[in-house]
């Protein structure tokens, strides 16, 4: 087990990892929020009752709303980014501008939905 | 750019890449899932009796729950056998990915051999647990 890190966290901080980075650090907080949001949900189903309307309440406000639609269209859109790129190993030339393909289509999308989401949230 | 390519032998085909791959593969067979759940609303009348974020919802996890608060008049077609064959092939792809998901964030953090077998050994009760409250929940309502 040779892997030590020596490094404070001020000096990852400002680790330049740039497009690629930003992508794996946004994927990693995805699947944790969805990971998260998925157990609790299996969960409170499965319990039903008090605790589970709790939960309900907590899913359907539309704050959550915004961060865990993040979490699976980010995820997702990465993703397939990720799968495409690893299962035909000579697109990965093009790594940059996939980077730049899939913001594309990812912030229409997410901007779109944020309008939908808080429409209904406050305007009814 | 020239490429070298190795066999599965020479390459050292174990279960970290075995799982590597079925990552890679779970992540398309969401994506036809999403999608069949998707078309599937869409033939059973989603254009008019639900709105967008209920197709979503639906399309995430088909499962009738998931449909009740919308203007659907009739659950039946949406309660069948295929669609709860549709929603545990998803939990199941679904909880596989995620969970290995997991462990793959927890190998970054945790370095000891006894703490990664630690982190291994509940991940495999997580996975067990999970499908087994969820496929409960899916073929009892």
């Amino acid at each position: 087990m040779g892997l030590k890190r020596n490094v404070s966290l001020s000096t990852g901080l400002r680790y330049k990892g740039q497009g690629p980075m930003l992508t794996f650090v946004l994927h990693r907080i995805g699947g944790l929020g969805m990971g998260i949001f998925v157990t609790v949900h299996i969960l409170a189903s499965f319990v039903g009752g008090e605790i589970g309307g709790l939960a309900n309440d907590i899913y359907t406000h539309w704050l959550f709303q915004i961060f865990i639609f993040f979490c699976a269209l980010f995820h997702g859109i990465n993703g397939l980014r990720i799968t495409i790129l690893d299962l035909w190993p000579h697109l990965i030339a093009h790594q940059r501008q996939a980077i730049w393909i899939e913001w594309a289509v990812f912030i229409p999308t997410y901007a779109l939905a944020v309008i939908v989401i808080l429409q209904t949230a406050l305007g009814g | 750019m020239k490429q070298k390519s190795l066999t599965f032998k020479e390459r050292g085909f174990n279960f970290e890449m075995f799982m590597w791959i079925i990552t890679r593969l779970t992540a398309l067979g969401m994506y036809v899932l999403l999608l069949t759940a998707v078309i599937g609303a869409l033939i059973m009348g989603a254009r008019t009796q639900m709105n967008i974020a209920d197709v979503i919802r639906w399309s995430f996890m088909p499962n009738p729950s998931h449909v009740q608060s919308t203007n659907v008049p009739d659950l039946a077609p949406w309660s069948t056998i295929f669609w709860r064959l549709v929603a545990s092939t998803f939990i199941f792809v679904a909880v596989s990915h995620g969970v290995h998901g997991l462990v793959v964030i927890a190998d970054d953090y945790i370095v000891s051999p006894r703490g990664r077998s630690t982190v291994r050994f509940f991940s495999i009760v997580m996975v067990i647990a999970m499908l087994v409250m969820g496929l409960y929940v899916l073929w009892t309502q």
